[in-house]
């Protein structure tokens, strides 16, 4: 028997339908008829955020740490406008996300009525599709083809532009929601090219130097498991982007870290010396690449990829592969054991020993721990790695990490070693500062019980500061570790090393709130700290059984001189790297 | 180097500004544009034609390919192809002039389609090198107004496009 529903009860039950646990808005005029189908229901729970552009980075960190699509529900004009960052905060990262905004009502459409804004047009070189709806009776439809194009494929944002007329509660409709999809223009690819994926597995075990360059495609294919199963077996080192951090566990011995402008030594000398590339659900982003002419002179290219678009960008694949991660790693997987089987010689060990070897070399040269181990920061204040290093004693490895953007976030990806897939949570590709405080809600509405991070840089964490109300109403038991340098620290590293040390606009050292007292009054609980001695017991006490139901912020003052090394050189292939201070604690260089 | 796309397009509201959003978004370059419905009403045919080398056509074929409502993209310089081009254009003809600006219409296989005391309405339809042959070809008749189709493309013999 079908239902008669009205439009805003249809978009509700539909969303109900796609069993969707958690909606996060703001309301407004446009959407009050969708608000009131929401209050008349249980099965879905709505969070009220402090600001849009939040609501759809928790969507984000909620589908980002989950798999599943985070939905966002706005009102029209400024609703949908401040959601824009966030929507391409998980276009570029590929997440799925749904935004639902509200709009004038057809009939007003165009006549600039008040907070219209033409959204399909604002966020159009934004999302992977949007749609107006023209009469409530497209609801379900639209409603079902969003969330399939949203998650098929490769993901990202889809809008649903909402007229306030076709969501009228007097007005009803027979529900039924669509039990499949069919879309004749959208077919994304299921399975890679078997000649294909005989080819990569033929030149993966012809290798004598190879790295496995692993990124977002990874986590978002869940091909986690594929991937180190592959890898351990031809026992490849492997390398993730930022984005891939946790496709590959990051304390195994093969393990290189991260590549790219601030990846590690060994990672960036194994890519530029390399004789194979296997880049999996990886994109060859500008901050991986540098140079993309002088890039890897001596490597094969064979290239995995779920888009099309992605491959041969940048850089041109020898062997392109499209398909999903998951699916065509266990194929080559199949293949490479097949012909290992065959002939156990086929792959070359004596080459691949002497290959480790020479990247244990780069690591005890220059690797990370090497950098670390002897330093202090300025008159024995605290140094960023040692607070990412404290957090991942105290957490033990097992935290979901989210981040907003600038050295903060590199140093959190350096330091704090991800064994599993969907813990590391940070905006890469948009570069977006903001995202971790909300980024860190979404994860923690999808994991109750889980030890949520969001390490930060104050700058970063003022731009989302309000959502600490959020979670304040919600009882989010987030620790949120402020990174303080009391400067926009990447801003001002690029100007010690490229503007002459002249820090235009990147301070703001007088003008800070005590975040310790600012968190309290929120009715959270807060620490400061500076000193290296009390760094460890802080940590244990903040992550422990303690402050378990507790928002916890600790306001970490570190030495704010700090760079972040290594740094690639601008123009320069891979292996160019800067990898310390070059004139004392003055790193001024005009040249780089 | 030149390349002519043909691209069959869902033929719903919004769809058009989402192929022209990707070129201007992605810095590619149309220089003509046509679109008109099939003889299926479902869908659109846009030719059109744009310039880049072997790796920029990839990337807007594959970048082309990812709209949800392109349905098929074709790079028609690929092979054998028809072009074709409509112009509309007006021209000054008075007196001794109004013979030879017919005459050369004539040449160009253009038809006359408006006429008042001082200026002919040509329609002429070809290539458009063709086309750009015959405003040559008008030398120091003043032309008041041009308007041209952009390119329409068709592939040669058995070659069809469709669903």
């Amino acid at each position: 028997m079908t239902e008669r529903l009205s439009g805003g009860e249809m978009l509700i039950r539909a969303l109900q339908d796609e069993g969707v646990e958690y909606v996060f808005g703001y309301p407004g005029g446009a959407v009050l008829h969708i608000y009131d189908a929401i209050f008349k229901q249980q099965r879905i729970e709505h969070i009220l955020v402090r600001h849009e552009q939040a609501a759809t980075h928790m969507a984000d960190g909620y589908a980002r740490s989950t798999g599943k699509p985070g939905v966002v529900l706005v009102t029209s004009g400024p609703g949908a406008t401040n959601a824009v960052t966030g929507i391409a905060t998980a276009y570029m990262d590929s997440t799925p996300i749904v935004v639902i905004s509200g709009q004038v009502a057809n009939e007003f459409i165009g006549s600039d009525a008040f907070q219209e804004t033409d959204m399909v047009g604002v966020s159009r070189p934004v999302v992977k599709h949007s749609y107006l709806v023209r009469s409530a009776a497209e609801i379900p439809r639209i409603v079902k083809e969003a969330f399939y194009i949203a998650c098929s494929g490769r993901p990202g944002p889809v809008v649903i532009d909402v007229p306030k007329d076709t969501t009228d509660p007097n007005v009803f409709f027979d529900y039924e929601y669509p039990e499949s999809v069919s879309l004749r223009s959208y077919s994304p690819t299921t399975r890679g090219h078997s000649g294909q994926i005989k080819k990569a597995a033929g030149a993966l075990l012809a290798a004598k130097r190879p790295v496995i360059y692993a990124g977002g495609g990874v986590i978002q294919g869940d091909a986690a498991g594929e991937l180190t199963r592959l890898a351990n077996r031809l026992g490849f080192p492997v390398t993730n982007t930022l984005m891939g951090l946790g496709g590959y566990p990051g304390d195994a011995e093969q393990f290189l870290g991260m590549l790219g402008m601030h990846g590690t030594f060994e990672a960036n000398m194994a890519m530029h010396h390399a004789d194979l590339i296997f880049a999996v659900g990886a994109r060859f982003d500008d901050r991986v690449t540098n140079n993309p002419a002088k890039f890897a002179p001596d490597a094969k290219i064979v290239h995995l990829d779920v888009d099309p678009a992605s491959i041969s960008k940048i850089i041109n694949a020898d062997i392109p592969i499209v398909g999903p991660a998951a699916i065509v790693l266990a194929e080559i997987d199949r293949a490479v054991e097949a012909k290992l089987a065959a002939d156990p010689d086929a792959l070359d060990k004596r080459a691949l020993a002497d290959w480790r070897r020479r990247i244990e070399g780069w690591r005890n040269e220059h690797g990370l721990d090497h950098d670390q181990r002897h330093r202090k920061g300025l008159n024995g204040s605290l140094l960023p790695q040692q607070v990412v290093q404290s957090v991942y004693r105290a957490t033990k490895g097992q935290a979901f990490v989210t981040s907003d953007v600038g050295q903060h976030q590199m140093f959190a990806a350096q330091y704090y070693k991800f064994d599993s897939p969907r813990r590391w949570i940070n905006s890469g590709g948009l570069g977006t500062m903001g995202f971790g405080l909300p980024a860190a809600m979404g994860v923690q509405f999808a994991h109750p019980g889980a030890m949520v991070a969001c390490i930060t840089g104050e700058g970063s964490f003022m731009m989302n500061m309000q959502e600490l109300s959020t979670c304040m109403q919600y009882a989010l038991p987030i620790k949120i570790i402020n990174l303080n340098n009391q400067a926009l620290g990447m801003v001002k590293q690029w100007q010690d090393m490229q503007y002459g040390g002249r820090h235009s606009h990147s301070t703001y050292r007088d003008a800070l709130p005590d975040f310790k007292a600012l968190t309290e009054s929120f009715g959270h609980v807060a620490y400061r700290v500076d000193q290296i001695d009390e760094l460890d017991d802080v940590m244990a006490d903040v992550f422990g059984a303690r402050h378990k139901n507790d928002l916890v912020f600790v306001d970490a003052h570190i030495d704010p001189e700090e760079h972040v090394y290594p740094m690639a050189i601008k123009g320069g292939a891979m292996n160019d790297m800067v990898l310390e201070r070059l004139d004392g604690r003055d790193d001024i260089r005009d040249d780089l | 180097m030149r390349r002519l796309l043909a691209i069959l397009l869902e033929n719903e509201a919004g769809a058009l500004s989402r192929v022209i959003g990707l070129f201007a978004q992605r810095n590619y370059n149309i220089e003509t544009l046509n679109v008109a419905p099939t003889e299926d009403e479902t869908l659109s045919r846009v030719t059109l034609s744009t310039t880049g080398d072997e790796t920029r056509i990839e990337q807007i074929t594959k970048h082309l390919n990812r709209l949800i409502e392109v349905v098929k993209v074709v790079d028609l310089t690929d092979g054998d192809h028809l072009e074709r081009e409509l112009m509309l254009i007006k021209v000054r003809a008075v007196a001794d002039k109004r013979e030879e600006v017919k005459r050369c219409c004539d040449i160009f296989r253009g038809q006359v389609i408006d006429v008042t005391s001082d200026a002919y309405t040509i329609q002429l339809a070809g290539t458009s090198e063709k086309l750009d042959a015959f405003i040559r070809a008008l030398d120091e008749t003043p032309i008041l107004e041009v308007v041209r189709s952009g390119v329409s493309g068709i592939g040669r013999a058995d070659k069809i496009l469709s669903l």
